[in-house]
């Protein structure tokens, strides 16, 4: 073993060089183990399928794995803006995780890409930017789509975490704003459980014409089944967090008819040809699809290819100011995200500014509808 | 509330409650026998559920066993956890100084189930059987699976305290999650109904599920009634709950008794996820929960009483029931606070007699 270690040095020091020069170092830190593996499995697929150089400059990528545990993710992030010295952060794509990381990004000065909508107090999120879709946002689409529908009343039902507790708040703060259906029964579940009977015994005695059902991927199924066990007849809405073939797998016919917002990159076939990111969703699903198989396309591999579009608008800015490696390109990325303007991507259209890290516009949310188990865009 | 909403309710507790009590006797079961108080319960279930489900549509996309064939992750699982098995009592065995013929003999023994599962899923993987026959072959996937857990988690360390071997179930527990994400994926699965009829009685929906979920678990507790009042191999058992060292000394092997134990207690978490699978969605995960509830369940009949801990488990689901109809948010936190006046009761009643 002690021969290996002056050559494992010395290779490491070769590396080191090479990084030294003037290439790009990313740092990405992904769920790829833990419960949180479903999300961050497909953003790394899509990090594979990253170029290899932008505006000129090779890209050096390094991808660890945070295990869905903030601690690991705070020690992956540690070690790359020390040891690797890299000018981006990327990640993560579970929600305690990415706000642990916000810490060390804000701390070492150095951009980072959220890959997930992570809440932050104000004046935290300095050095990070979200590329997922806010709640709010997609809170949006679903009040107009209700608007349009005629609906005055909604029942809610979602998790008891952050992610229930977070929708509750942003729809009923957006509902206020547009005037939109008010929320007259709350009732919670939590994942692991087994029925929400009871509850939805009391939804359906509320009788409100919609239900917005909370969850995400296929513990989405169950509370929507179960509404329609105990006999509801009104209009079902999912969140962009059910927005994925698991709804039709678990939910098979109960789930037909149901609503659910999502990105423009779930379905850009059927987007109209006005919409903004048709051009670029469709880009995305073909080059993700060729690499990953029929139907693999998904939220979060979008957010992957949507983290190429900034930095290839970002970096050739940035690099006016600096070299990478240093400070002031870093400062120069930040800055140059602050001021990019209108920019589309895949996922919709995003406008970061100073005060605004979470950069999407209203334009972004897609309402789905199911049909015969496949995912229908309503104009 | 009227009484129409209270019978569904009722309904529905008693439902869940019938599953917990499965898992409640298993529980009472093992601490009965082996002194282990066995946290990894419900991780049976979990594995009960995802192996039909893999049976039914194949693996998803994620789990890492998809590129190896369409067989459930379990099966794997039990062929790697058996070989470990071999492995462990081979370098034992020649320690001790046992010729080379009898370690084979051994190694063979402890492969035997679970190479005869490998080859049937292999067969029968692609076949697409009926609903009961992959039911029936799911039960002897994760059965086996009961033995080797306690072959290598708690025989050597059997005569340990209680305490020591509750610390041990705790990583029984953690070892057993994981490899269910590793074998089977993050995503949730949800069965086939065995039996899609329902049944209205005035307001109430009885669903066949249910109506299978009672006769199962009914049917369970009068053969383990049979299996420990006349069948030489309970009574065995019983022995053992009553006096381990009495039994050793009457011919009884302890650690066999313990094999016998978690397969069977292997077999009742397989068959209660076999039951719930068609009526929620399960993740690799789930299964931690549902235990415990069973858990909570078996405390109410100290661990001891095999029908206190059936009542306390029909209590834990009619309570459940309500708990999520008055105040959803705060249901676990109903279900689990009741446990401390139980273990406050249960304490001033037996005061300081028990050693352990």
């Amino acid at each position: 073993m002690k021969a290996f270690r002056p050559l494992a040095l010395a290779l490491a020091t070769l590396f080191a060089a090479g990084a030294a020069q003037a290439d790009i170092t990313i740092g990405v830190v992904l769920p790829l183990t833990g419960p949180g593996n479903g999300l961050g499995i497909p953003v790394n697929n899509y990090v594979k399928l990253w170029p290899t150089s932008i505006a000129g400059e090779k890209l050096n990528v390094i991808v660890l794995d945070d295990a869905s545990d903030p601690t690991k993710g705070v020690q992956n992030a540690k070690k790359l803006v020390t040891e690797d010295k890299v000018d981006l952060l990327v990640g993560s794509a579970v929600t305690p995780v990415a706000i642990a990381m916000a810490g060390v990004a804000a701390e070492a000065q150095t951009v980072q890409l959220m890959m997930s909508p992570a809440n932050l107090p104000a004046g935290r999120d300095t050095w990070s930017f979200r590329l997922p879709q806010s709640n709010a946002v997609m809170a949006h689409a679903l009040i107009e789509h209700m608007k349009k529908k005629g609906i005055k009343q909604i029942g809610f039902l979602g998790y008891t975490d952050a992610y229930g507790e977070g929708w509750l708040n942003d729809f009923k703060a957006e509902s206020a704003k547009l005037g939109g259906p008010q929320i007259v029964a709350v009732e919670r579940f939590a994942r692991p459980d087994t029925s929400v009977t009871a509850q939805a015994l009391k939804l359906v005695a509320a009788n409100p014409p919609a239900i917005l059902v909370v969850a995400s991927g296929s513990g989405a199924a169950m509370p929507h089944k179960g509404l329609i066990e105990r006999g509801y007849k009104g209009t079902i809405y999912q969140t962009h967090a059910a927005a994925s073939r698991d709804l039709m797998r678990i939910g098979g016919k109960d789930v037909e008819g149901s609503f659910v917002v999502s990105g423009p990159a779930v379905a850009p076939e059927q987007l109209p040809d006005s919409h903004p990111s048709k051009k670029l969703a469709l880009d995305f699903v073909q080059k993700y699809e060729k690499a990953y198989g029929a139907g693999s396309r998904n939220q979060f591999g979008a957010h992957g290819y949507d983290a190429v579009i900034v930095l290839e608008k970002v970096v050739p800015v940035a690099l006016k100011a600096g070299k990478p490696g240093t400070q002031a390109f870093r400062t120069a990325l930040r800055d140059a995200i602050e001021n990019m303007g209108r920019t589309v991507l895949s996922q919709g259209v995003v406008t970061y500014s100073k005060d605004n890290h979470w950069g999407f516009t209203t334009e972004t949310g897609v309402i789905l509808k199911v049909v015969k188990g496949e995912w229908d865009v309503e104009n | 509330m009227d009484f129409s909403i209270a019978s569904i309710l009722t309904l529905d507790g008693v439902t869940n409650g019938a599953i917990y009590a499965l898992l409640a006797l298993a529980t009472v079961l093992v601490f009965a026998i082996t002194r282990v108080i066995f946290i990894a319960q419900g991780e049976f279930v979990a594995y009960g559920a995802i192996t039909l489900a893999m049976l039914q549509n194949g693996n998803p996309v994620g789990s890492f066993w998809q590129r190896h064939g369409d067989l459930p992750g379990t099966v794997w699982l039990l062929l790697v956890v058996a070989l470990i098995a071999v492995v462990v009592d081979g370098v034992r065995g020649s320690r001790r100084g046992l010729s080379s013929s009898q370690l084979l003999v051994d190694a063979a023994k402890t492969l035997a189930v679970p190479v005869l599962v490998f080859a049937v899923a292999w067969f029968a993987g692609p076949r697409g059987w009926p609903l009961w026959a992959q039911s029936l072959f799911t039960l002897a996937v994760v059965t086996p699976l009961g033995p080797l857990v306690y072959r290598l988690a708690y025989e050597p360390v059997a005569d340990a305290s209680v305490l020591v071997l509750l610390i041990v179930s705790v990583g029984v527990h953690f070892a057993l999650t994981g490899l269910g994400l590793v074998f089977f994926g993050a995503e949730g699965f949800r069965n086939p109904s065995f039996w899609d009829e329902r049944f209205q009685i005035g307001a109430m929906t009885v669903s066949g599920q249910a109506i299978i979920i009672f006769i199962a678990s009914i049917a369970l507790m009068a053969a383990l009634f049979v299996f420990f009042e006349l069948t030489l191999r309970g009574k065995a058992l019983r022995a053992t709950a009553v006096n381990r060292l009495g039994a050793r000394l009457m011919g009884i092997s302890t650690s066999g008794a313990g094999k016998l134990t978690l397969g069977l207690a292997a077999f009742m978490g397989a068959l209660s996820g076999l039951l719930i699978g068609p009526t929620t969605t399960v993740f690799y995960d789930s299964g931690f929960l549902i235990g415990l509830k069973g858990f909570v369940a078996a405390i109410f009949g100290g661990l001891a009483s095999y029908p206190a801990a059936v009542l306390g488990a029909l209590f834990v689901g009619v309570l459940e029931s309500f708990g999520s109809f008055w105040a959803s948010a705060f249901k676990e936190v109903i279900v689990f606070t009741v446990i401390i006046p139980v273990l406050l009761w249960r304490s001033f009643l037996h005061g300081h007699d028990d050693e352990e």
